[in-house]
């Protein structure tokens, strides 16, 4: 207003509305939320070992959980909760879908939750938790010994690879992983005897099907454009089987030209084929996960798609009892494929944090032992239709189509376990990119060398970018 | 205000501070009888009222914008409390991001686009409910038949929550189920519908936002409109105007404030929020497809939040404040009128 030293009052009303319509939008994008507070706390409350208390819990110290609560829900940890207040202190769990929007802020100022089951679309990133030092180390409570049988630890009653989901590079393990997914191209087995298909072992048999299938106006393969993660489950196992471990190794190591390898080419071109002759259900690019389910099962108007076995669960209210739902590995490109069509990725998948800042770590790891006894385990697998991670926890169980397909598969697959970590080693650049350029292969917007040269693009990004912590196999 | 305040306040004025004799009272010095005296009793006056306000606005306003800035030259994560600094890297890396680039070019599309198409068509149904009507008796000028009806259906979207609209219109333009799949023509429904394709995508977002601000602007204009004197239309109309005469010669001259007021919160509204929401609730990835939709907002949030990058986070948030700085000032600046008329 300088010199002029009469306040104009629709000048200054004016002026503060300018002001504060600027604002509106910068506080929601700028407000940030102050550092600070205290980084000295080391775990929390300590007790006595003994046989009944192998960690050491403090039994007066309280514990808080936080669930996410997504397709398992969150009361197959009411039973766990209960059996731990017999013997430790009070349990209090909340839950949330938006683990990070509850837990970043309260990480942040020292704290945090004892317990987190940072799971869902808006999971903590764990590799940057990791290298922030806020997270614990489980070892402890893997090496007690099991609720089952004292003789055997934790880490001996576990399913294979899931102590390796934990794990970043080192042998400390951040992630306790409570189910057991298997991948592979999920079908209807009804409606492949209806038409006197078998489940195609090569790709040539594969596009067989897909032909016949055409003529009566079923698409042979769907995808999930939305979130194109789906492709990987049919796409990195394959390629593993087409090349062998070396070549998912040596891109989960983010080898130069790790991308370039003949099998990637292989399976990549193998998948644009279904694209360019026609084979992909119509608009799968702007379909969601639900969606393509939804047309699977109630339409029935595909056959192939790439899942992991929580769809039986996820999918149930659309399924007819005689879909027979069926999983199986992708098929073998041809007869010079480096490991047999019995190979399968499968992996632990639902982790749970406990991070180092934490009141009471030690009563999290304790609660972890816990859920991971082949009682807990099992009602877990009871409640909601998915495999947990203890080993034969299974057994005795009435699973579904789906599921009984799924631990037939891990029977049979011997020792070829397929296990690729890019996925959650660099889960920014595989979710939000890397994915998202097979989406685009596979609506056609890209051919499959265009496509292989962008991956590698930004496999390349990764390696070079030294804000991301690099893990090594 | 306290005594030591005045005190302080009362040194700040230029002149008496120096000791500056006051020339048109000479018999009684000093700064109570100066005519500076009465500014300060104005402002202190005004100081009065805003002090609660300016307090309120430094702390939850001012001070995070501060934070950020400062923040923006670290290599903070988020979740815990030790950073160190790094000067410009964060700002450095972005003038490398291609994504970075293509929400930067999708924010001024937006900010753009989509106040033009909103306020023109606001105007537009503005008018025609206030004074677009057919002229019937005793009435200078009246809107359309069942005026009050439209004003208050422009209004519904309003009384939604961005993200409940977003989330409709995500329905509407899903592929084989939604509204728009079964009336588009071939050559306009790409495989999978405009959210996934890249050509279309930004279009989907734009039509949401406009869809969801131009009842506001209804509102607002037919206000403005009212308050313009009926004397002017009348004689308008005795000179035979036609209504769009009647609208390009007389409504908007003497409604341009308001235009522009809307003008710079609709765009900040593109900017900011509105984007934000609506990009994050409707489209694929977010942002997709190959970050044809992306926006700032957003992306801030999947650097900030997603991917733990605070730092680099509050570097976008720091450029998405100067982005809406230009274009504020630009658009309250441009064709500032000197000669307002007064009614």
């Amino acid at each position: 207003m300088g010199s002029n030293s009469h306040v104009g009052r629709r000048d200054l009303i004016k002026r503060a509305v300018a002001l504060g319509l600027i604002s509106v939008p910068t506080v929601g994008a700028l407000s940030a939320c102050a550092s600070g507070g205290d980084d000295d706390n080391d775990g929390g409350a300590k007790g006595d070992k003994t046989d009944k208390n192998p960690l050491g819990v403090d039994k007066n110290a309280g514990l808080e959980v936080l669930m996410f609560d997504g397709g398992f829900g969150t009361k197959y940890v009411d039973d766990d909760a209960t059996a731990y207040q017999k013997n430790f202190g009070k349990v209090k769990t909340s839950s949330t879908e938006k683990i990070q929007s509850k837990v970043q802020g309260r990480m942040a100022a020292g704290d945090p939750p004892d317990l987190i089951n940072n799971s869902g679309d808006e999971a903590m990133d764990v590799p940057a938790l990791i290298t922030q030092q806020q997270l614990a180390d489980l070892s402890p409570m893997l090496d007690a010994p099991s609720i089952d049988d004292p003789d055997k630890t934790v880490r001996e009653t576990l399913r294979d690879g899931t102590v390796e989901m934990g794990q970043y590079g080192d042998e400390k393990v951040y992630r306790m992983n409570i189910a057991y997914s298997v991948f592979g191209l999920w079908y209807s087995q009804k409606l492949l005897d209806d038409n006197g298909w078998v489940y195609p072992k090569t790709w040539d048999d594969m596009l067989a099907i897909c032909a016949d299938a055409k003529k009566q106006n079923i698409a042979g393969f769907a995808y999930t454009g939305v979130y194109p993660q789906y492709l990987g489950f049919s796409m990195l196992p394959m390629i593993g089987k087409v090349g062998g471990r070396e070549v998912l190794d040596a891109i989960d190591n983010l080898e130069p030209n790790a991308w370039k390898h003949d099998a990637v080419k292989g399976v990549m071109e193998a998948h644009y084929e279904l694209y360019d002759k026609g084979y992909v259900l119509k608009n799968s690019p702007g379909k969601t996960h639900t969606d393509v389910q939804t047309d699977w099962t109630e339409r029935r108007n595909c056959i192939f798609i790439p899942n992991g076995s929580w769809v039986e669960n996820e999918s149930k209210d659309t399924t007819e009892p005689d879909f027979e739902m069926t999983v199986s590995p992708s098929p073998n490109l041809d007869s010079s494929d480096a490991m047999p069509f019995e190979t399968i990725w499968a992996q632990a998948g639902e982790p749970f944090i406990v991070p180092a800042k934490g009141k009471n770590s030690l009563g999290a790891m304790e609660f972890l032992r816990n859920m991971l006894s082949k009682k807990s385990a099992a009602g877990f697998t009871e409640m909601v239709s998915s495999l947990a991670c203890v080993e034969g926890s299974e057994e005795g169980l009435q699973l579904g189509t789906g599921l009984t397909s799924a631990v037939g598969l891990l029977d049979g697959a011997g020792e070829n376990f397929l296990n690729p970590r890019f996925p959650d080693w660099y889960p920014t650049p595989y979710r939000e990119k890397i994915v998202f350029v097979w989406g685009d292969m596979m609506k056609g917007g890209i051919k499959p060398a265009e496509a292989i040269d962008k991956i590698q693009g930004i496999a390349d990004e990764t390696a070079q970018d030294d804000s991301i912590t690099k893990y090594k196999h | 205000m306290t005594d030591e305040g005045r005190a302080a306040t009362k040194v700040a004025v230029p002149g008496e501070a120096a000791g500056k004799p006051v020339p048109e009272k000479p018999r009684k010095a000093g700064f109570r009888n100066s005519p500076r005296y009465r500014t300060y009793l104005k402002y202190r006056f005004i100081t009065g009222f805003l002090i609660v306000p300016l307090g309120l606005y430094a702390v939850f306003v001012i001070s995070p914008f501060v934070q950020t800035f400062y923040y923006s030259l670290t290599d903070w994560t988020g979740v815990s409390s030790d950073f160190n600094m790094v000067g410009f890297e964060n700002y450095s890396r972005l003038l490398d991001d291609s994504t970075f680039w293509a929400a930067v070019r999708n924010n001024l599309i937006l900010a753009l686009a989509v106040p033009f198409v909103t306020l023109t068509l606001g105007l537009f149904f503005a008018f025609m409910v206030t004074v677009g009507g057919r002229h019937r008796k005793g009435e200078a000028i009246s809107g359309v038949r069942g005026a009050k009806l439209y004003k208050i259906v422009y209004f519904f979207p309003q009384a939604l929550s961005i993200a409940v609209i977003a989330a409709l219109w995500g329905y509407i333009f899903k592929p084989d189920v939604g509204l728009l799949d079964p009336v588009l023509p071939a050559s306009l429904s790409p495989n999978g519908g405009w959210l996934a394709d890249s050509k279309f995508a930004l279009w989907a977002v734009m039509i949401v936002m406009c869809w969801a601000m131009v009842g506001f602007f209804v509102v607002l204009f037919s206000a403005a409109i009212g308050q313009i004197p009926k004397e002017i239309y009348e004689s308008a109309l005795l000179d035979g105007a036609s209504r769009a005469a009647t609208f390009f010669r007389i409504t908007l001259p003497l409604i341009r404030d308001t235009v522009q007021t809307g003008w710079v919160y609709m765009g900040i509204m593109a900017l900011g929020a509105e984007s934000f929401a609506v990009v994050n609730i409707i489209t694929q990835g977010p942002g997709g497809p190959d970050d044809s939709t992306m926006v700032l907002g957003v992306y801030l949030w999947n650097t900030g939040f997603g991917q733990l990058q605070a730092g680099r986070g509050a570097a976008m948030g720091v450029a998405l404040f100067i982005l809406t700085m230009i274009l504020a000032v630009a658009a309250l600046s441009v064709g500032r009128r000197r000669d307002r008329v007064e009614y």
